[in-house]
């Protein structure tokens, strides 16, 4: 059951993965790269961090990719032109050298060899993660709301018109 | 056969592959956005395989996971502000196509 739930989502991820990278249309593009998030999120879940896993899911499908859509809307994003021929092919070369590598590097005969999967999954619950967050890890979570506010402000003053543009132009 | 370690960093490499095929194939700049989010993904999952196989109950090696949980906060950040200098060089620019962005290099 694990090794069909391993492989169902595998190819959740991987399938859309390519699909993201080879659409032409930005609609479609963005609708893929849900469907690899969501199979990532599964993979999380496989691996038994299932707070991962909903956060996964909350914060990349659910944000990430709205915002997206939400930019393909607002720049009106066109189906663009066919790639070269060339830079295809240059690409593609590119993908399967480092799926070659990888897979000599990871499942090779000289790969390491690798632990066993332990019995208790440690990381699994909510708690577990507040506990740490609130105390070892007090000062990079508190960095990282500020962080989240320094983008907030720096994205309203990147987006904003410059002034004499909103005064002169839309009135 | 059940699924070990490098199964899950297999399909790790796989998508960082896929990604950067993405980054190299294509020109619009929102889709190598969109890719660069893929890699980002393939990381994620690289770390939380390696925390889940060498996680003791005596030593709960929760590193990988907080890891992640800040990768994925400072994504939110990275997405939100990239998106914005989309926006700024869609409206300076009217397009977003990498072919014709190139005033840095004339």
């Amino acid at each position: 059951m694990k090794e069909f739930l391993f492989y169902f989502f595998a190819t959740l991820t991987l399938a859309p993965a390519f699909f993201t990278a080879i659409s032409r249309k930005p609609v479609n593009a963005a609708m893929n790269m849900l469907l690899a998030f969501v199979g990532v999120a599964g993979l999380l879940g496989l691996l038994e961090t299932y707070f991962l896993a909903i956060l996964q899911v909350m914060v990349y499908a659910g944000a990430i990719v709205v915002l997206f859509l939400f930019i393909i809307m607002l720049i009106d994003a066109q189906k663009s032109p066919a790639p070269e021929f060339i830079r295809f092919v240059a690409s593609l070369a590119a993908l399967v050298i480092m799926a070659f590598f990888g897979f000599q590097l990871v499942l090779g005969p000289f790969a390491a060899p690798y632990p066993e999967l332990p019995a208790e999954a440690p990381a699994s619950l909510a708690r577990v993660f507040g506990e740490s967050l609130f105390t070892r890890y007090l000062l990079p979570f508190q960095l990282t709301g500020f962080m989240l506010l320094i983008a907030m402000v720096g994205v309203i003053v990147i987006s904003r018109k410059p002034e004499a543009e909103a005064k002169g132009g839309e009135q | 056969m059940s699924i070990g370690l490098e199964d899950y960093i297999f399909v790790s490499v796989l998508l960082f592959a896929i990604g950067l095929f993405g980054v190299l194939l294509r020109k619009n700049t929102l889709v190598v956005f969109m890719c660069l989010e893929l890699i980002l993904s393939a990381s994620i999952l690289a770390l939380v395989a390696f925390s889940r196989y060498h996680a003791t109950p005596a030593n709960p090696l929760m590193e990988g996971n907080t890891f992640v949980l800040f990768i994925i906060a400072i994504a939110a950040c990275e997405v939100a502000v990239g998106l914005a200098i989309i926006v700024a060089l869609w409206r300076r620019n009217l397009t977003v196509d990498l072919d014709q962005i190139n005033e840095l290099k004339h």
